[in-house]
Order: C-alpha cells, then structure tokens, then sequence
C-alpha cells in the first residue's frame, strides 16, 4: 500500500483528489490544508508520498520539506499539477517508480 | 495484461459505461476517468533522434468510454506510457470525440493552462467564474486554471458528435487567478498561412497563455512550403496534423500524426496535400 498525504489550500479539490485516490486499491491518502496539519499527520503515518497541491506557498513547501526530511529522509515530495484526475494517476505512478 | 485480458476489460467496460450513457447522464471528468478502461497498450512505439520526436497516430493511447472515444498523444488519466508523458512544457493532447448531448458534468482544475480547439461539432462551456459559452469551429478557448476553477464541457447537439483537442500546457507562474477567454479565428487567415491562435502576450494576435507558447494554425494547399521560426530559444515545437498529409523538417506526417522538434532555430513545412496542421510552440525546460 502506497500511503500518500495531500496538501493543499482548496478544499473541493482536496475532496476530489482524496476520493480518487482513495478509490485505488493500492493506495491510500489523507488530505492537509494548513502545514501544521500537515506535520501533525507526517508525524503519525509512514508516508511514502506527499503530493503539493494548489495553493501552497514556495516557503511552506520548503519549510515542510526540511521538516518532513527530518523525520524520513527518503520522502518522495512532488507538485500536483490539473487539479483532478487527468494527471494525478500518471503523476503517482511515475513518482512511486521512481 | 494480455491481449485477451485486455480486450475483454475494455470491452466490459464500456458495456457498463454505454449503459449510463444511454440514461442521458452527464458524467464528471473524474467519473469518466476513475477506472482503467481499453488503453491501447498494444503499441507505444516511439520514433527519437537527437531533437525530434515521431508520435504515430495509431501508437496514441485510446480509450472508449462509449459515449467518449478519446485519444492520448501523451499519458493521461489512467492511460500511462512512461516515454511519452510530454513535449517539454506541452503535457496533454487528447483528440476526444462526444456523443450527442453527452459531456463532462463539473469538475475541477488547477494549475494548468487548457486549450480546447473544436474540430467539428459545438461545445458547451459552463464555470465557476460564471461564464457559460458555446465554442464551435474556428474558436479557440484558453482556461488558465490558477488557484482552482470548476467547469462543465459537453456536447451541445443532441444528434452529432463533437470533436475537439484538449491540450494541456504546464503553466510558467503557479496559483494566478483563474481567468478564461475564447476567440474566433476567421478560417481564411490560415489558408496558405500560420495563424497565430494563442500567444503569451496580451498584446498579441491569439488567445493569451500563462507560459512562453505560441500556437499557429495553417491551412495549407497541396505543394506550397513556408517556414517556422522559432520565437524563443529553448523552445521546440510540436505538430499534429489536423488533416491531410504534410513534411515537417523532413519528416513525412498523416492525419492525426505528432512530430516534435527542438534544438533548432527554424524549419520547413511543405504540403503533400492540402492539408491542416496545429504547431505548439513550447518551452522544453
């Protein structure tokens, strides 16, 4: 299973990412819409992914970075681009086979 | 997946999506695409130099919903083909083709400059910035997604289907605010021409880009030859032929074919037929 956290800053979109990756078998993911929520929930789950969403500052996806980095070194972070289900499928899969 | 296997997933798949289709439902994007269906894993073959790429038509990756037959020059959706997942800054061309009445319900965007081009038919176009319009032949629509944006697209006929290009360019600044602007070209300007149709200048002829693109039309007439100058250092471009059959830098196109091209600074454009050609110019890094 592929656990992935989401960040983002609106809150329809995040709905509908979380639903569509929630609908594959093999993943699973959880949804952050300030970056204190996000250390929060980066800090109880092992997460193999963290998708950026729309929205999220250049200086809170660096901080986050660096805090994320601390607890995991390996953690794969990359930018969501379309907002929905055009590019989210190919955009996991490229960045797990990585 | 085997060729049995596959086959018989595409096809039970778009059995049980022709049954929602025949109910009249308009479908979000996000329905439409939540499950694999019938991708044309069968032939993915590239053609690469040291700056130019050869996309077949037939090498596209196909799917049929049943009421959306759509075809992918690049991965999308849950279509995913390592080697082809862009043009540099270009990331989507889906040559979708929408049964009558038939569309995608309201879904979201963000982040990403969409251009819809009709081929045939007409499309209608509803948002969450309260624009609601019908774009036909000759029109082209830009999109730029920004912060977050929710729309509708579907067919407006109910007795014919629409055909149109859904192309995706990743844009140069994140999270700007959503805007969306549509523009009719006047088909005569491209015969023996380039028209230009999108431009990142507000200034420029085309519908405005959030990137350092530039797209041009060209109805060309069998036999007759131009050129394309690259606007940008560091651009390449890609062509996908409308119609017809056309040679670019050398490289002989049919209907639907794509052909990318960078590192240089112009090339030539002769039309073995009359023929219709789209150019996108991107950057590639």
């Amino acid at each position: 299973m592929v656990n992935i956290l989401v960040i983002g800053r609106h809150v329809q979109i995040m709905e509908t990412i979380l639903r569509l990756i929630n609908s594959q078998p093999r993943w699973t993911a959880e949804g952050a819409l300030t970056d204190e929520d996000a250390l929060v929930k980066f800090n109880g789950v092992d997460f193999n992914l963290v998708l950026i969403g729309g929205g999220v500052e250049e200086s809170s996806e660096a901080r986050l970075k660096t805090e994320f980095e601390k607890r995991n070194p390996q953690i794969k972070m990359i930018r969501h681009y379309g907002g929905g289900s055009g590019l989210l499928f190919n955009e996991i899969e490229e960045a797990i086979a990585k | 997946m085997n060729r049995a296997q596959f086959l018989k997933a595409g096809l039970s798949s778009v059995a049980a999506v022709v049954t929602t289709a025949a109910a009249g439902q308009v479908l979000s994007k996000e329905e439409a695409f939540e499950k694999p269906i019938g991708f044309n894993y069968l032939s993915t073959e590239n053609t690469i130099t040291m700056n130019t790429v050869l996309h077949k038509a037939a090498t596209r990756g196909h799917a049929n919903h049943g009421w959306l037959d759509t075809n992918h020059t690049f991965s999308f959706a849950h279509y995913y083909e390592p080697t082809r997942t862009h043009f540099g800054k270009l990331r989507v061309l889906n040559d979708d083709f929408v049964d009558g009445g038939m569309g995608f319900g309201t879904h979201p965007h963000d982040n990403m400059e969409i251009i819809s081009i009709p081929l045939a038919g007409d499309l209608e176009h509803k948002d969450s910035m309260g624009n609601l319009a019908v774009i036909k032949q000759n029109d082209v629509q830009i999109m730029s997604a920004g912060t977050g944006i929710y729309h509708s697209e579907y067919n407006k006929n109910k007795d014919s289907k629409v055909n149109f290009l859904q192309i995706w360019v990743f844009p140069k600044q994140r999270d700007i605010t959503p805007r969306y602007d549509q523009i009719t070209f006047k088909p005569e300007d491209r015969v023996n021409k380039l028209q230009q149709i999108v431009s990142p200048s507000k200034t420029d002829e085309g519908v405005w880009i959030n990137q350092d693109a530039w797209f041009h039309l060209g109805n060309l007439k069998k036999d007759f030859s131009t050129e394309y100058i690259i606007k940008q250092k560091g651009n390449g471009v890609y062509a996908f032929v409308l119609e017809g059959e056309v040679t670019v830098n050398g490289q002989k196109l049919d209907k639907r074919d794509g052909y990318g091209v960078w590192d240089v600074e112009k090339f030539n454009i002769l039309a073995d037929t009359d023929t219709e050609v789209l150019l996108m110019e991107v950057p590639m890094q």
